[in-house]
């Protein structure tokens, strides 16, 4: 059975052993109508021609489609941004379409038309075989995008683009952060790849990492502890948002309760796909090698699932 | 008053997904001997036919492909650069004139021998539309596009016609067997390439008679109740493309109402519910039971046999009233449409 595998016309043809061609093609009249359309082109203007009743047909013809009568003698300039009233999507350009990479085609009518031009609608780089990209869509607003040398023809426009409607913000402020008595004493126990906590004289729990407070009590703390890099994956999140921190969209990041600890930590989950990721889940620190260790907590690159079974949710219930 | 014309012979090829290594004519000769036996007639009144120079990559192919017809004595002879259902019009109206009482009609095409989208690129307008380079998938996407937001539906209402096209292709000795539509990829969206008819190289012929001729040729002639083409404007822009104004037109002329079968030229899923629409057929309608162009397209024969396959149900009794319809140019921009009918209407 032949199968739909292969979309774009099927598979590679062998070459041709037999070729229709005109070289240098046909000579065409265009006449008065298509003529000034060709030749206002070629000066860098739309135009369009009005109809005994009054509509604006863009690119013009001879005769008015509803009527078959001849159109008035009126050019009008139109555009040259026109919204989109319908479009296709190319995935995978054929040979003979204007653009290399994957493009729509759009029926583009130009402000002050009352038809529709059809035209190519560049929206950038794609992956060949991309899905439609949402922003291309009906109603859409767009501007011709023009060919420095024009010889009066549909191809002057090399094709249209979008109307800017956002710009990129980047934004950068510096800052020299210091942690700290506590958190720094926590970070110097990062450097040597252990991970400290103070435990709280009223309620007993382990704070990690440490502020030198218990957050539940508002009593200063200082008794140390060191804790396992083992613990349970109390509750996340799956972001689709890249963050250079992370290892690929999606990541998972979620709170880690550290075997022994009293609070969650907050930390990436790796190493597991995102649709396997549960609340109650074991993990354990994979660090960063020796080499690279610094008083940052990115010593710990992420946690990754252990071979152990869940933890029953009611175990964990005080940190969900 | 308009004389009773009837189709009384169908036949057609088993159409092949690629080059069966026959040559045109070679393809066509079973097929026109096939309908000679039926009716018995060696010479026919007048004989039309619809093909694509551009498909065969020959000025004249329709010429040479006269050689499974057999022309000497000469015969009455026409030729239109189409789908072979507007030969069959041309032949209904020749046998209007009263003096000759059956034609033959014959389409046939072999697209796999070229690129179908290079060539029908061909008919575009050479001002606005040729030199970008689009083919007529992406016009029909388009369409497609278009009609999805104005109607509501979906893709996979698209995909649940080429499902159920498929399955009634694969009861159909003479169309490709199709699988089931998998999940692949867009080929110009929202058109994926399950779409899209296959290309497919066949052909297909129809004997018309008149009066008593046809009732001595057939057991139950499907008679032509009637017959309509009409054209809309070439460029997509002007057009509203969800719907398809020449087939209701065409369909009104032609009296389609009270339809139990409709054969619809349908070469892009979308265009099944936007032919439905225009020509009122409703969910009762059993459409495309051959599988329609989507299980077999030989080009410039698929309009002739959606025709031919209406009439075989008049033929066979198992439907009263059946319907035909052709399309050609970009977007629907021409369609075709010919109502069928057994007894009383002779
Ligand atoms: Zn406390």
């Amino acid at each position: 059975m032949p199968s739909d595998a292969a979309p774009g016309g099927g598979a590679p043809r062998p070459a041709p052993n037999h070729v229709l061609e005109f070289p240098g093609g046909y000579t065409r009249s265009v006449g008065p109508v298509i003529g000034r359309f060709l030749s206002e082109l070629r000066d860098g203007r739309l135009v369009g021609v009005r109809t005994a009743g009054g509509r604006v047909l863009v690119p013009p013809t001879e005769h008015d489609p509803a009527t078959g009568d001849d159109v008035t003698g009126e050019f009008v300039e139109v555009g040259p941004a026109g919204t989109v009233t319908t479009w296709s999507w190319v995935p995978r350009p054929a040979p003979g379409h204007p653009l290399r990479r994957p493009f729509a085609w759009a029926l583009i009518r130009p402000d002050g038309a009352d038809t529709a031009l059809l035209h190519a609608l560049d929206l950038g780089e794609f992956e060949e075989g991309a899905d439609p990209p949402r922003p291309l869509r009906t109603g859409m607003r767009v501007r011709p995008r023009w060919r420095a040398e024009r010889t009066g023809a549909i191809g002057d426009i090399e094709c249209f683009r979008p109307e800017v409607t956002m710009i990129g913000s980047p934004s950068r402020l510096e800052y020299g952060l210091r942690p700290g008595r506590a958190l720094g004493r926590f970070l110097e126990g990062l450097c040597e790849g252990r991970i400290l906590g103070h435990r709280c004289a009223a309620c007993g729990r382990v704070i990690v990492p440490m502020s030198g407070l218990c957050p539940r009590d508002g009593v200063p703390t200082s008794q140390e502890v060191e804790l396992p890099d083992t613990g349970t994956l109390t509750t996340f999140t799956v972001s689709h948002v890249p963050d250079p921190r992370a290892p690929g969209v999606p990541f998972v990041s979620g709170h880690v309760l550290l075997d022994g600890a009293g609070v969650t930590m907050l930390a990436l989950v790796a190493g597991v796909p995102a649709a396997g990721v549960r609340m109650g889940m074991r993990v354990r620190a994979a660090w960063r090698p020796r080499g690279e260790w610094g008083r940052t907590l990115a010593n710990i690159r992420w946690f990754e699932p252990l071979d152990e079974p869940d933890v029953p949710l009611a175990a964990i219930g005080d940190h969900l | 008053m308009r004389r009773q014309v009837a189709v009384v012979a169908f036949a057609q090829t088993r159409h092949t997904a690629g080059d069966g290594g026959l040559q045109e004519a070679e393809m066509l000769a079973p097929v026109i001997a096939e309908v000679r036996e039926r009716t018995g007639l060696r010479r026919f009144g007048f004989t039309c036919s619809g093909s694509c120079d551009y498909l065969a990559g020959a000025p004249f192919s329709f010429v040479s492909a006269l050689d499974a017809v057999g022309a000497w004595p000469p015969i009455s002879e026409s030729h239109v650069e189409m789908d072979a259902a507007w030969a069959l019009h041309e032949a209904w109206v020749r046998l209007q004139h009263g003096d000759v009482d059956t034609a033959l009609v014959y389409g046939f095409g072999k697209p796999s021998q070229a690129d179908p989208r290079a060539v029908f690129a061909q008919q575009l307008d050479p001002y606005h539309l040729a030199p970008l380079g689009i083919d007529p998938v992406s016009l029909a996407a388009l369409q497609a596009r278009a009609y999805l937001e104005r109607s509501g539906a979906t893709e996979d209402d698209l995909r649940a016609v080429v499902a159920r096209s498929r399955a009634s292709g694969r009861g159909n000795p003479f169309a490709l067997h199709l699988p089931d539509p998998g999940d692949t990829g867009y080929d110009v969206a929202p058109l994926r390439a399950c779409d899209v008819a296959p290309v497919t190289d066949g052909a297909a012929a129809i004997v018309l008679a008149a009066g008593d001729t046809a009732r001595g040729l057939c057991g139950r002639p499907a008679w032509i109740a009637g017959i309509d083409h009409r054209s809309e404007a070439h460029a997509p822009g002007v057009r509203d493309l969800t719907r398809s104004d020449a087939a209701r037109l065409a369909g009104a002329r032609a009296g389609a109402s009270g339809i139990e079968v409709a054969e619809l030229h349908t070469r892009f899923s979308h265009e099944e519910p936007i032919l439905r629409e225009a020509l009122g057929l409703g969910g009762g309608v059993e459409v495309n039971p051959s599988g329609g162009p989507l299980s077999a397209n030989p080009e410039m024969a698929t309009g002739l046999i959606r025709i031919g396959e209406a009439a075989s149900r008049v033929h066979d009794g198992t439907a009263g009233r059946t319907l035909g319809h052709a399309a050609s140019g970009p977007c629907l921009q021409q369609n075709l449409v010919c109502v069928l009918a057994g007894g009383g209407h002779g």
